[in-house]
């Protein structure tokens, strides 16, 4: 889950009007990764491909709300 | 803060007398893959994005306004001196109606530029494959007005528009890569 997470610290100026946010992140899915999905990957049980929307774990990107993300980035 | 230098960034000849040829080529000048959207697309998602690849969206949004004035000069070439029955003979008529000889931001067909050509979606990934798909897609369009034309001086200029599509493609294809290494990943417990 995590390494689909990228965290980054933007510029944080003395005079920005608003509390700032110190690191943001974005996603970096796994197709980023996956230039042609080779044959024979490991696969989910039929149940667990009908709950992810994939038969194959490689291919799985959970995505966590931000908000709770953002607190977990907390320095 | 942008320091203007009078002069274009690849001399711009046109050699044959063929006002048709401007409609087509604003295209690239107020279409939804020309380089007003592709500036304007850089210039803005720049704030936004990470600050690794901030610097290369100011650059190649600059660089797409030095295109945009080309692209402003051919088509400027092509139809300052056309008289009215010339500018309807080349499909011009309507363009003539409502703005004279002067440029507008609108494609061949002559529909007005609109920001929903552009996108600033906030996922840093999902706005790179955009610039990647528009640096493509205007790659496409340089090469279909290059077919247009028989003007060598004209297809010259074109071409040196074409090559930088796929040098600008191909530096959005890095920042993706930079993107995605894990080298700086902060570790959090």
């Amino acid at each position: 889950m995590k390494d689909q997470v990228r965290y980054w610290k933007p510029f944080v100026s003395p005079f920005d009007p608003c509390p700032p946010i110190r690191v943001k992140s974005y996603s970096t899915p796994p197709q980023l990764f996956i230039p042609f999905q080779p044959p024979n990957l490991p696969q989910f049980t039929p149940f667990e491909a009908l709950k992810y929307g994939t038969l194959w774990p490689a291919l799985y990107s959970p995505y966590n709300p931000k908000n709770f993300r953002q607190e977990e980035g907390e320095t | 803060m942008w320091v203007y230098e009078k002069k274009l960034q690849y001399p711009v000849r046109v050699s044959k007398c063929d006002p048709m040829m401007a409609k087509f080529l604003l295209e690239q000048y107020g279409g939804a893959d020309g380089e007003l959207a592709a500036a304007l697309r850089y210039l803005n998602q720049r704030y936004s994005i990470p600050d690794k690849v901030v610097g290369l969206l100011t650059d190649i949004g600059t660089e797409e306004f030095a295109h945009l004035e080309m692209i402003a000069t051919m088509v400027y070439k092509l139809t300052k001196d056309a008289t009215p029955d010339q500018m309807r003979a080349a499909g011009l008529g309507d363009h003539y109606a409502a703005h004279d000889n002067a440029l507008f931001y609108q494609n061949a067909s002559g529909v007005p530029w609109t920001a929903a050509y552009i996108q600033a979606k906030g996922d840093p990934i999902a706005d790179l494959y955009e610039d990647i798909a528009a640096e493509e897609k205007a790659r496409a369009t340089y090469q279909w007005l290059i077919d247009l034309t028989d003007d060598v001086d004209l297809q010259d200029g074109l071409k040196y528009l074409r090559e930088r599509e796929v040098v600008h493609s191909l530096r959005f294809r890095e920042a993706v890569e930079i993107l995605k290494e894990k080298r700086d990943e902060k570790i959090y417990y």
